[in-house]
């Protein structure tokens, strides 16, 4: 037996109205920026994905960062398919949700771009696939890529988001943090340039090598950079540590980045810092 | 030999209080060992321990993890785990090696580069990729010994050479087989389950073309160190007489191959 109608209080009537009134906003128009906790609707995020208040830029996939990038794009090594060296127990589940979700074959696309006119060679990781693990295939492409700009005389651009090695290609995926560096090596021996531009997140294996190898290095706001991931240095530490050690604004604090660059000004300095180097490159390579 | 050993053995000997320790190998494999420190920026990293000795009469430039002994050493040296100044003192012990054009040496034995806050601070991840970049391009004979723990990018850091071989117990990862399995399963305890899966053994990774080869490894040291002097002395022959650019040629090709 109850003394009142549990519904009839003021408290639960309330309650029923503002669940009526979620319904008609569908999950999902409201995104809270996770920087700054700013409340944006969701078209407020724009073609760009940042916030309109700390300019944070949220994860994005690769192909949609390329449509407000490039003039053209000419993608390169689309068909490449990792063996998967381990037989890893689920890995091909995991690959083929992942290649569904991203359109791509592994976590980087790449390719010859334009940006406002100027060439260069191109590739963009994908956060969304397998959170834009370091594997053999991205490895391959990535080398690829800096194989063919060395031979082409082009600039490179890397936008890095990845949470490290893909455990699941075991050793195979640690072995191309060297053949990448290697490639890097040889376009930068060739007097040839290299911008990396880290996103949300760079760390592990991938800060660990080509997104800190860069001739430039410039970062989005609050992108997170790193190499040991927080849980690992507070149980190694003992203790807390602040949220921001990580963010790209205390990385650039401590001297490891060059600048800071909004989503939304990304093509006009990328343009102007390619038009500066115009011309660059070494005619003769011979030692 | 380690055919008969599981994984998970392997794993557990790799990290034994009996496996052969650095002060060992420095003492017993060189003549006339002389310590430098320090990376010339900002610090002296103790896990890292490097210098000039002689190999069997010839100048070569020593480098080496090293866990430490007593527990105060091992503070000192985060058992072995190397902050950036310790990659920053490889590096500029591995350009001094170029210079003077003597071969590069390196033993390690790390669980991996330290996690820390201050080496989030000093840029741990640039450090190791400075290594990647210009350690792996050094114009003299790059060897590295595995003797125990090799743990993602800070053993990788001093493994981007000519010839990488590995003692018969132990171990080079991507990440630990207990981060494995707390990634994995969400259950660290699993970390046996994980090592057979990891393929970490000196044998496995023979067969992936990670390494040159494996080292037989005996309770009695010093037939290890006769077995580590051995594939040395042989090494550096082969290397020496390469021409560099075919060195360098065949270093490129040792990574790309992956």
């Amino acid at each position: 037996m109850k003394l009142f109608e549990e519904a009839n209080t003021l408290q639960n009537k309330q309650v029923k109205a503002n669940k009526a009134a979620e319904q008609k906003v569908p999950a999902g128009l409201w995104i809270a920026c996770p920087k700054c906790g700013y409340e944006i609707f969701h078209e407020d995020v724009g073609l760009f994905h940042e916030c309109p208040q700390c300019f944070y830029g949220f994860r994005i996939k690769a192909r949609e960062r390329l449509t407000w990038l490039v003039d053209s794009f000419e993608e390169l090594d689309s068909q490449l398919d990792t063996d998967d060296p381990l037989n890893f127990p689920g890995y091909q589940t995991k690959l083929t949700a992942a290649k569904q979700k991203t359109e791509l074959n592994d976590s980087i696309l790449t390719g010859i771009a334009t940006i406002s006119g100027q060439k260069c060679a191109l590739a963009i990781m994908d956060p969304y696939f397998i959170m834009g693990s370091l594997g053999k295939i991205t490895g391959e492409k990535l080398t690829r890529l800096f194989e063919k700009a060395t031979k082409l005389s082009l600039p490179v651009i890397v936008f890095t988001a990845s949470g490290g090695a893909r455990m699941q290609e075991g050793i195979n995926s640690l072995m191309q943090m060297v053949k990448v560096s290697n490639a890097v090596a040889a376009h930068s021996a060739k007097g040839l340039l290299y911008i990396s531009v880290l996103t949300d997140p760079t760390t592990g294996g991938v800060t660990a090598s080509f997104a800190m190898q860069g001739d430039l290095i410039l970062a989005e706001p609050h992108a997170m950079i790193g190499f040991a991931g927080k849980r690992v240095i507070e149980q190694t530490i003992h203790q807390k540590i602040p949220d921001d050690l990580q963010s790209a604004e205390t990385v650039l604090k401590n001297g490891f980045v060059d600048a800071i660059v909004k989503r939304h000004e990304q093509k006009k300095y990328l343009a102007r810092l390619l038009k500066f180097h115009q011309g660059g490159g070494k005619t003769d390579v011979t030692e | 030999m380690s055919q008969n050993k599981t994984a998970a053995q392997i794993v557990a000997a790799a990290r034994s209080e009996q496996k052969i320790t650095t002060p060992e190998l420095i003492t017993n494999l060189f003549t006339d060992f002389f310590e430098l420190h320090g990376d010339r920026v900002s610090a002296d990293d103790a896990a890292i321990v490097g210098g000039l000795a002689y190999f069997e009469g010839r100048q070569v430039t020593v480098v080496a993890t090293d866990k430490g002994k007593t527990p105060k050493q091992r503070v000192a040296k985060h058992f072995g785990s190397p902050e950036p100044a310790g990659y920053r003192k490889v590096l500029r012990l591995a350009k001094q090696a170029e210079k003077f054009g003597r071969p590069l040496l390196a033993f390690v034995n790390t669980a991996g580069a330290y996690p820390g806050r201050t080496a989030e601070e000093r840029g741990q991840g640039e450090a190791i990729a400075r290594c990647l970049l210009e350690l792996g391009q050094i114009k003299v004979p790059f060897i590295t010994i595995i003797f125990g723990e090799a743990g993602s990018g800070g053993a990788l850091a001093m493994a981007c050479g000519d010839r990488v071989y590995m003692l018969e117990n132990s171990m080079y990862t991507v990440l630990s087989p207990e981060g494995f399995a707390s990634i994995l399963w969400k259950d660290s305890k699993r970390a046996d389950e994980a090592a057979e899966v990891m393929q970490l053994t000196p044998t496995a990774l023979l067969k992936q073309g990670a390494i040159e080869g494996v080292i037989a490894e005996d309770a009695d040291h010093t037939k290890t160190l006769a077995a580590i002097r051995a594939v040395l002395r042989r090494e550096l022959a082969n290397l020496e007489n390469e021409p560099l650019a075919e060195l360098m040629a065949k270093r490129y090709e040792r990574f790309r191959k992956f």
